[in-house]
Formats: C-alpha cells, structure tokens, sequence
C-alpha cells in the first residue's frame, strides 16, 4: 500500500502523463504481450503442419479464415502465413538481440579505450566515430552488405550492430571520464595495476550497467532496421521470412490480397509498440527526472 | 554572425573530402566487380571494358581522375543503366526527392510544433493525452508500415487518394509520400518542443517575465517560444537524415521517379559511380542542412556564435 502510494507520488515528480495515467498497467500488459509473442514464435510454426517454405498449390493466394487449412492465409506461393510471419518475427529477434549484442561489445572497448586513454588517442578515436555518424547510417549499411554476399545472416549482424555502437561508445566514454578520476581507480594505479588491468577489472565492470540498459532499448531500432534492409531487399532473403520482406511483398500485393500486408504489419506494429512501452518505462524507473 | 558562417562553411569541406574519400576506398575495395555476370566475358571483352571505364588504372590514378570529375560536375558513365551518365540520373531524379523531402519537413513544423505547444500549454488534459499517445506510435513506427497501410486506407478503402504514381508532381500524388515522410518526424518535433517548452515555462526569466506583469500570451510569445525551439532546431539536421533514408521506403512504396532507388539499385549492381555519386550528393545535401539547422540556431542563441 505503502509502495503503491510512494510509485504515485514519484510519477508526479516526473510529470510523465503517459505514467501517471496508465499507472504501470501499460508495461507490463506489453510485457505480457511480449511475452506471448515469444512464445507463439518459437512454438507456433511447431504446432502447423506447415513450414515456412512448402507450397500449397491448392491454396494460392487464400485470404485468413480458413481454420482447417491456413489461419492466417496464404500468400502468391501458397506458403502459410501464419509460419512466416511467426517465423519473422523469430528472425527479427534474434538478429536485434544479437546485433544489441555485437554493439554493446564493440561500443564498451571503444569507447572504455578512448575514455581511459584520454589525449590525442581519445581525440582521433572520437573524430572517428563523429565521421561516422555524419554519413546518414543507411549508405554504410549498403556498402556494408555490398562488401560482401547478400543475405547472409552473418553480414546482416555486422552491418546492423555497425552502426549500433557509435551511441554506446560516445555513452561509455562519457562514463568512463567520469570513472576514470574516482578515488577506487587512483587506488588500484597506487597498487601498481597495469592500465589494461585497470580497465578490464575496475572500468568495464562499472560502466556495464547502465550502458546493458540502453542496448536493451535499442533492440526496437535493431528491429527496424532489420526489417527495412530486408524490405528493401538487401537483408533476408527468399524463400527465407522476415518481417521486411513480408511487408515488401504485402504492399506490392495489397489490392488483391491486403492481408499479405496486414498479418506481417500488424505483428511489427504490435512488437514495436509493446518494446517501445516497454524500454520507457524502463528509462523512467532508472532517471526519472527525464520527462 | 557572419564570422561564424563562415567558420561553419569552410569547415564543411574537409568533411566532405573524407566522405568522398572513404566511400571511394570502401566501394573500390568491395570484392566483385560490376561486370560479373552470369556468362563469363572472355578476358579480351573484360580488358577492354575495365579499359573504357578506367578500371584497368592504379587507384590512386582512378581517385585524382574521380575528383577531377567531381569539380566538373561530372559523376562519370553509369555502368548499370548504359546509355546514361549518373550525372543525367541525378539531376532526373534528385528535384522530385527533393522537393518530397522539404515538403515532408515543412509539413512536420507546421504539425509538430503547434502540436507540441498545445501539449505543453495543456498539459496532462485531453489533447495533452491523446498527443502523447499518438507521438508515441507515430515515432515507434518506420515509414515502411505507415507508407504501405495510409495507401491502404486512404488509397484503397476510402479511394479519396491515388495508391502511387507521381504525374509531374501533382498535388494528390504527392499527399500520401509526404505524409508518410512527415508523420514520425512531426510525432518527434511535437515531443520535442512540449518537453523544451515545458521546462521553459518553469525558468526565472519566465517567472520573472510575469511577476512584471504581463499576461500568458505574451509571456508564451515574446519570451518563452525563442528558447523552446531550440532543440527542435537541432533536430532539423538528424530529421533530414531521416527524411533522406524515408525517402528510399517512400519512393519505392508510391513509385517515385526520385533518387533513392538508385542507391540501392546501384549497390545491388555494383555500380561504383552511381553509389559514389548518390553518397556524393546526398552527403552534400546533409552537410549544408546541418550548416543551415547550425546557422539558424546561433541566430535564435547568440550564446552559441561567441563561443
């Protein structure tokens, strides 16, 4: 009771309306919602006789309804688009996940180095992600997937988690200057630690939480991003699903069969809105002076 | 003022070097070339095309040659689409990106900035609530749903629209890619300047501003907007980064004859001096928004152009 009343009294302070008004309902219906959607794409595709690229040649083009044979239709092929959209959302997923991964690993070295070296290496290290955060994020991805073979998983991870780190690093250098001048730090050069050591065993452990805390916000924007290289057809490739190319082909086939575009669209909407619920809520029980 | 314009302006073009000079590097040292084909070319075909296009030279030749080029105007031969050089692609397509672009972001200040007003002069009633809520989805959402699901609705359903086509830039074509365009950065704007205006609304001069007196109008006009619209300012240059990558989705969804499916086009078909030229300009064109983003605000704070 106690809690409850206190929880109001902070939402208050943070003039949040959103908060206030939905009184934590909201995040963790999107939890739940998450939670489900999960679930259904790990275990759905496993519950239908159908897998992501069989053709049914009986069934072309069949719109949603058909409880015996495809729930959710199918699409030109006669593929089930229950199992490839499920089978998307899956995709995206792992790909997020993994890319917040690969960024988060890559921005904490950069950006640790660059802050705990400090002078001209922490100068030339910052230009270099300021140059690369002045090209629009999109033509290093299109010269990233380029570089190599089109479509494979592998490329899609480094191209996403590419860009990815360059807000992580610029946030883990800020930490780590600020780290860097407290007195456990000054301690551990007094014992005679190497700065490498210093860096592994006193920085990184510090910064680690709060910087795991943003790429977790950052998996929506990995999924975006995801799915818009595959809707513009340099990610995920046929037969393979992904939200991205469902959508692609939805909208080219949207006059005749909109629920090519609506089964795929709806499940993006609704995981982005549910991720999007979710990481603020998150932002404002960590700083809940923001907002 | 001008001191600082022109500070601004000659430390763009360094920048700019770096841009060309990176991509170069990068497209250039991209395994595969743009003349792999399915069938083999014999080596002879293969020397004399590598031969006409100059592939055949040293780098650095091939750089100096580009950027010679590149002080001409000239972007060099497309190697994908024959017959045309990426200079003529260029200049067909790039005024109807454009020219989608600004209007995108034209429409997204005159919705979001009124609309993050309201929210901030109304806070926590019923247009504060619903404003919220429909910021936040319009910002969640890429343009490749909302593009796609507006031509369903207003195109298909309603048929008040045209699902796509581009007519000499008619007005009714160009309704729904500017909308799809403008919507998130609009939703962004409006969260923008309620959250800037809001804390304005609480500092000394404003209170100061009324314990002298004067009404809430003219405190919201004359004191309190300058200020607020500084971080939407700032996001001008970051929102025609957006707009530039939307304007990829938006082109390829209503079937735009602009730029941005040259850049992918181009990259699917290694076509080196189509991508160098698409990243060329589109890198320019961003530089001098941000420039012009940077210049309108040491013209709102003076603080910043005495730094």
């Amino acid at each position: 009771m106690a809690g409850s009343i206190r929880a109001c009294g902070m939402s208050e302070v943070a003039g949040s309306a959103r908060g206030r008004r939905w009184g934590g309902a909201a995040p963790r219906l999107a939890l739940v919602v998450l939670a489900l959607i999960a679930l259904l794409a790990v275990l759905g595709p496993l519950c239908s006789p159908w897998s992501f690229d069989r053709l049914d040649w009986q069934h072309l083009a069949l719109p949603p309804g058909d409880i015996a044979a495809h729930w959710l239709g199918t699409d030109r092929l006669g593929r089930d688009l229950f199992v490839r959209t499920l089978y998307g959302v899956r995709l995206s997923l792992l790909i997020s996940v993994l890319a917040s991964l690969i960024s988060l690993v890559v921005g904490v070295a950069w950006g640790a180095v660059a802050g705990f070296a400090g002078g001209r290496t922490d100068e030339w290290m910052m230009r270099f992600v300021d140059v690369l955060y002045s090209l629009p994020y999109l033509f290093i991805v299109i010269i990233l997937t380029t570089l190599f073979r089109r479509g494979s998983i592998g490329v899609l991870l480094v191209a996403i988690g590419a860009v990815g780190w360059l807000t992580t690093a610029r946030i883990v250098r800020g930490e780590t200057l600020a780290l860097k001048r407290r007195e456990f730090i000054e301690a551990a050069r007094a014992l005679g630690l190497s700065p490498a050591a210093i860096l592994v065993r006193h920085i990184v452990p510090n910064l680690l939480g709060p910087v795991a805390v943003y790429a977790t916000l950052t998996i929506p924007q990995m999924i975006i991003f995801e799915s818009f290289l595959s809707f513009l057809g340099l990610g995920v490739q046929e037969p393979h699903a992904s939200l991205g190319n469902l959508i692609n082909v939805g909208a080219q086939e949207m006059q005749s069969a909109p629920w090519m575009l609506l089964v795929p669209a709806s499940f993006l909407v609704i995981l982005l809105a549910c991720l999007n619920l979710l990481g603020d809520a998150l932002r404002d029980a960590l700083d809940p002076h923001e907002r | 003022m001008l001191r600082y314009a022109l500070r601004r302006i000659g430390g763009l073009i360094p920048t700019l070097l770096v841009i060309i000079t990176a991509s170069f590097c990068i497209v250039r040292l991209a395994p595969g070339g743009p003349f792999d084909q399915e069938q083999t070319l014999t080596p002879a075909v293969r020397a004399n095309l590598d031969h006409l296009y100059g592939l055949d030279q040293p780098l650095t030749v091939q750089y100096a040659h580009y950027l010679r080029g590149l002080l001409h105007g000239d972007f060099g031969p497309s190697l994908s689409q024959r017959d045309f050089t990426v200079t003529e692609l260029i200049a067909q397509g790039l005024p109807v990106s454009i020219s989608v672009g600004l209007l995108a972001i034209l429409l997204a200040l005159c919705i979001g900035i009124p609309a993050g007003m309201a929210g901030a002069i109304w806070r926590n009633h019923g247009p504060d609530h619903a404003l919220t809520t429909f910021a936040a989805l319009a910002v969640a959402l890429p343009s490749f749903v909302t593009g796609p699901l507006l031509a369903l609705v207003f195109g298909l359903g309603l048929h008040w629209l045209p699902v796509a086509g581009w007519e000499h830039g008619a007005p009714r074509y160009l309704v729904l890619p500017v909308l799809t365009l403008a919507l998130p950065v609009a939703a962004y704007l409006a969260r923008l300047t309620r959250a800037s205006l809001l804390e304005v609304l609480r500092s000394p001069w404003i209170r100061s501003a009324r314990a002298r007196g004067l009404g809430g109008t003219r405190v919201l006009w004359r004191h309190a907007l300058r200020p607020a619209l500084l971080p939407a300012v700032s996001y001008l240059g970051p929102a025609l980064a957006y707009v530039v990558t939307g304007s990829l989705v938006v082109e390829t969804v209503f079937g735009l004859p602009g730029t941005g499916r040259y850049l992918v086009q181009g990259a699917i078909d290694r076509d080196y001096p189509l991508v160098m030229g698409m990243i060329v300009v589109y890198g320019a064109l961003l530089l001098l928004f941000n420039l012009l983003a940077d210049l309108l605000y040491g013209w709102l704070d003076p603080r910043v152009r005495h730094e």
